[in-house]
């Protein structure tokens, strides 16, 4: 028999790794061992669960009626439990040793659902079943926080899996903008309301109905709230999604009565709300209106006129290319999401390495938002084994492109676009990005002419010392590379 | 399609219709290119550089002409001054033409090409919209131009342009007005600049003035209320109030000023008179004055064309064959202008000359011998971008807008928190309270330190952390195993399981690609 206050302590020490664990990341260096105390964490978490429900644990005088409802009392029950752990814990390695770098975004948008579901799960069978046991004069908190719970957790769960579609290309990236959409989503949170007042005044544990609807209601919320973000939104999404889950996992703790659910859930939502105002301010857009959505559609009035007579690109070869590279001696490089798509950063680094060994100085500028996720490129960069101390973030950056002789941008459209600073009327106006048109020639390798993701027109690859160098990425810089290194 | 390159006749001409450089770039797009045998010599490409090229060097110029579906040209056509052939007799018959024309001032000669069918597409026509500048020739040659004049002038000019100070004594720098901040003039105020000249700079066009202060000169104007901006970027004439006032402006500077480069054109108007009798004579002897207006009239008392002539001691240049002077340069720009028409024409298979696009149909001359010019006048409003091939605008800075005060808005929810807290009264509640805003403040300040490189891994490390709503799953097993309750719990549990195990195992995969 363990005595309660170890189980409780054992949460409290799971929750201290937690914190060390995100702490942890503040460097390279300390990452790795941050993630272990992450693991070490939640294994003691689990461990301390199990004993509780196995009742093995030993309760003070009075508190042990309030855990009775927990312990497993259908031995098949047990069983049951650790084939499903199993059977997960299987699952979550197969995805996390599959899953491409570059398809980080995904992964991570449906292990959000996976949270948000099973919040939701949480909440319904915490009013059906027995479990812990609430004093009389706690119901009506107890079923406001069992109908936070799984209010959040749905709308997290359809808008993860949604925007883990739209990650995949499976569903278009465009903004769903139905007329009226504000006034829908008013009226479905209205009628969550409603619904909620209908929940938390029925007596006992009765009003299951209303809080499945709400449920429903919520699932649509969540998908339709991802639906009218556009595709240049998506890393905001993305971390807000981080934040839900963690405010859903609060939320459980709160009606569980678990701090470690509480601490836990704070720290993710609080990490998610922090990496979606980064995003924001990376793309100079206010919260709310990156939520209210409906980006990437309206051109504004200004630019759609401009829209129309752009000039002409001057296109490159590979050769002539290869030639600017040779010429240059100090290189930038742009990644951005057209290079994640075309896995080129492996030949990429190749080049890097070679151009370096000729004496070049060669750097890549990573904007806040370049690819679908926070830090994207970095991670596709550190996979392909590119220094990074060479790999530096927007700021460190603008400042030297005057003295640069050469910027290659790689599948990157947006976030080098000049109307972000010049054309007040333009969708993306005040968007910080790398001022690459300062330097001496930009060479832009796209696929096509295509817009990016904000649907914005570039005047950067009408710009005189801009080249266009059209081909897949990684194909492109496969070229590139026999180029260089063909004498 | 076979490009033909004749040499050129025009006396003292040195530029070629297209370079070796061209010639491969032609080849690409699939043209097959004839080359005149010796048309590359002056501007020293020979015959052997072109056949690496991949064109076919031919002897002769009437074969070359015979054989060529499209023939391009520096100068408009003329009659061989040693041969007497004239060159517009020997296009073949419906064939095409590109290159200079002036078609203005070429009456005859468009309307013998009408006779012959000619296709003529005229360099000096290219509309001046942003779209065309790749093929602005006028300005590709102005640049040159600009840069030679300064140079022009630093040969005839007798002392350095950089100030230096040196054992035997100072130099002081010189001074050098440039007047109208065209292309030419910006290119002449780079050239000077990078001499190190001091470099001041006038033109009657407000609009240039930051382009003037980019290339690091000074920018004068008259100080009257007038904008000289006429019609596609080009300047116009101005009143004669403005006129006496430049006049007077640069004969006080003239007393100053080592060096002027005059570059002042009107449109379809002989070249303004800027820099008087009197202004020459204020100069210092030895002064220098280039006159790039010289074939137009001279924007210099006394300036003759092609001529460098010496007045009250300031020598006045008039040449007018400036890009010939650097003949390589300017024949590959030249031939780049050409290469990047073709190119916009549909390169060698699907060549057309297309008359509903706006560049093809302004640089159109004759259309099958039918008279094309001047092109229906499209509204060009827009305002011209040529200047900012040598000097970029500088970008109007939208600054990031503010970030919106969320501090409300927080304030509100804080206070409906603490409300639903007091009506409960519980202080299990309030304890739970305590502990969920500590872990808040305490997460805000952990993941501001979190470095943005490592955002993902950040992303799956919470991710798998908010896997811990595993043990709210736990905590529903206890009821029996085919209750709702519990079937749900189960469920819940295998989902947080992926989440953690996924979670953390891709997160250290991620962080060991980070060390390696």
């Amino acid at each position: 028999m363990i005595p309660y206050g170890a189980i409780i302590s054992s949460y409290l020490v799971a929750a201290v790794l937690f914190i060390l664990s995100l702490g942890g990341l503040s460097t390279q260096k300390t990452a790795r061992r941050g993630n272990l105390y992450g693991i070490i964490g939640m294994a003691l978490a689990v461990a301390a669960t199990t004993m509780l429900i196995l009742g093995k644990v030993q309760f003070p005088e009075g508190l042990g009626e309030n855990f009775s409802g927990v312990l497993l009392n259908d031995p098949t029950t047990s069983s049951v439990f650790a084939v499903v752990i199993g059977l997960g814990a299987l699952i979550g390695a197969i995805l996390a040793a599959r899953v491409g770098m570059t398809s980080m975004p995904e992964l991570v948008a449906i292990l959000h659902s996976f949270v948000g579901l099973a919040a939701v799960l949480v909440g319904i069978s915490t009013y059906m079943g027995s479990g812990i046991s609430v004093p009389v004069g706690g119901e009506l908190v107890h079923n406001i926080e069992i109908y936070l719970d799984v209010f959040i957790g749905a709308i997290t769960f359809t808008g993860s899996v949604l925007a883990f579609l739209k990650l995949r290309g499976s569903v278009s990236g465009k903004p769903l903008t139905l007329p009226g959409r504000h006034l829908l989503n008013l009226l479905m949170v209205g009628a969550c309301i409603y619904l909620a007042f209908e929940f938390v005044t029925a007596d006992g544990h009765t009003a299951v109905q209303p809080l499945l609807w709400m449920t429903l209601i919520a699932c649509v919320i969540g998908f339709h709230m991802v639906a009218a973000i556009g595709g240049a939104d998506m890393p905001v999404v993305v971390s807000m999604l981080n934040s839900y889950s963690g405010w859903a996992a609060a939320a459980a703790g709160f009606m569980l009565k678990n701090d470690l659910l509480i601490v836990t859930g704070a720290l993710v939502g609080s990490s998610g709300a922090i990496l979606s105002y980064i995003m924001c301010r990376a793309m100079n857009r206010s919260f709310v209106s990156v939520i209210l959505g409906g980006f990437g559609t309206d051109g504004g009035g200004g630019s759609s006129t401009k829209d129309e007579d752009q000039g002409e690109v001057v296109t490159f070869d590979i050769e002539e290319t290869v030639e600017a590279m040779r010429d240059a001696t100090d290189i930038i490089i742009i990644p951005g999401y057209g290079m994640a798509v075309a896995q080129a950063q492996h030949s990429l680094s190749q080049v890097v390495d070679f151009l370096k060994e000729k004496g070049k100085t060669v750097r890549f500028g990573i904007h806040p938002v370049a690819g679908r996720l926070p830090g994207h490129m970095n991670v596709l960069l550190a996979e392909a084994n590119v220094d990074y101390n060479l790999v530096l973030e927007m700021d460190e950056l603008n400042d030297d492109f005057p003295a640069t002789d050469l910027v290659l941008v790689i599948g990157a459209n947006d976030i080098v676009n000049p109307d972000a600073l010049e054309d007040p009327n333009s969708p993306i106006a005040g968007m910080p990005v790398l001022e690459v048109w300062k330097s001496e020639m930009v060479v832009v390798m796209k696929r096509s002419m295509g817009t990016g993701y904000a649907g914005v027109q570039n005047p950067l690859f009408f710009k005189d010392n801009t080249r266009m160098l059209f081909g897949d990425a990684k194909a492109v810089v496969d070229q590139l590379l026999t180029g260089l290194r063909s004498p | 399609m076979k490009i033909g390159v004749p040499q050129e006749v025009w006396p003292g001409e040195c530029r070629v219709a297209a370079s070796p450089a061209n010639v491969k770039r032609l080849v690409k797009m699939g043209f097959s290119v004839l080359v005149e045998s010796g048309a590359g010599a002056a501007a020293s490409f020979d015959d052997e550089t072109y056949r690496q090229a991949g064109a076919e060097v031919i002897d002769g110029t009437a074969a070359l002409w015979e054989q060529s579906d499209i023939v391009i040209k520096v100068r408009a056509p003329m009659q061989n001054p040693e041969t007497g052939v004239d060159e517009a007799d020997l296009l073949r018959e419906g064939g095409t033409l590109i290159s200079f024309i002036w078609p203005g001032q070429e009456e005859e000669l468009v309307k013998k090409l009408a006779a012959r069918k000619a296709t003529v597409l005229a360099m000096d026509c290219v509309p001046r919209i942003s779209r065309a500048q790749k093929l602005d020739a006028l300005s590709s040659m102005a640049n040159i131009a600009g840069y030679r004049a300064v140079l022009e002038a630093a040969h005839h000019f007798g002392s350095f342009f950089t100030g230096q100070m040196t054992a035997a004594g100072k130099v002081p720098p010189a001074k050098v007005l440039v007047v109208g901040a065209g292309v030419a003039g910006l290119a002449a105020i780079g050239a000077a600049k990078g001499l190190g000249a001091i470099v001041r700079a006038f033109d009657t066009r407000p609009a240039v003035e930051e382009q003037v202060q980019s290339m690091g000169a000074e920018f004068l104007t008259v100080q009257i209320e007038e904008d000289g901006t006429g019609s596609g970027g080009y300047a116009k004439q101005m009143s004669q109030a403005f006129i006496d006032a430049e006049h007077a402006l640069f004969e006080e500077l003239a007393q100053d000023i080592d060096i002027i480069v005059t570059t002042a054109l009107i449109p379809g108007k002989p070249a303004p008179l800027l820099i008087t009798e009197q202004a020459v004579k204020n100069m210092k002897a030895g002064s220098v004055i280039v006159d790039l207006a010289a074939e137009r009239g001279g924007n210099t008392a006394g300036a003759v064309a092609d001529q460098v002539i010496e007045s009250h001691g300031v020598t006045i240049i008039g040449y007018t064959d400036l890009p010939s002077r650097m003949a390589k340069v300017s024949s590959n720009l030249y031939g780049n202008n050409i290469c990047h028409l073709l190119d916009d024409m549909g390169g060698a298979e699907n060549y057309k000359v297309d008359e509903a696009d706006e560049v093809v149909r302004g640089t159109l001359v004759l259309n099958g011998g039918e008279m094309k010019w001047p092109a229906p006048v499209k509204k060009l409003a827009e305002e011209t971008k040529v200047a900012d091939s040598i000097s970029q605008k500088a970008a109007v800075q939208v600054g990031p807008t503010e970030k919106k005060d969320r501090g409300p808005f927080a304030l509100l929810l804080i206070g409906l928190v603490l409300i639903a807290v007091g009506w409960s009264g519980d202080t299990g509640f309030l304890h739970q309270v305590t502990v969920f805003v500590l872990s808040c403040f305490i997460g805000y300040q952990v993941i501001w330190n979190v470095s943005a490189s490592l955002h993902t891994p950040l992303m799956s490390v919470t991710n798998a952390i908010s896997g811990i709503i595993i043990v709210g799953g736990m905590l529903q097993l206890g009821g029996p195993l085919d209750s709702p309750a519990t079937i749900l719990g189960v469920i819940a549990v295998f989902f947080a399981t992926i989440n953690i195990a996924g979670g953390f195992l891709v997160t250290q995969r991620m962080l060991k690609m980070f060390q390696g």
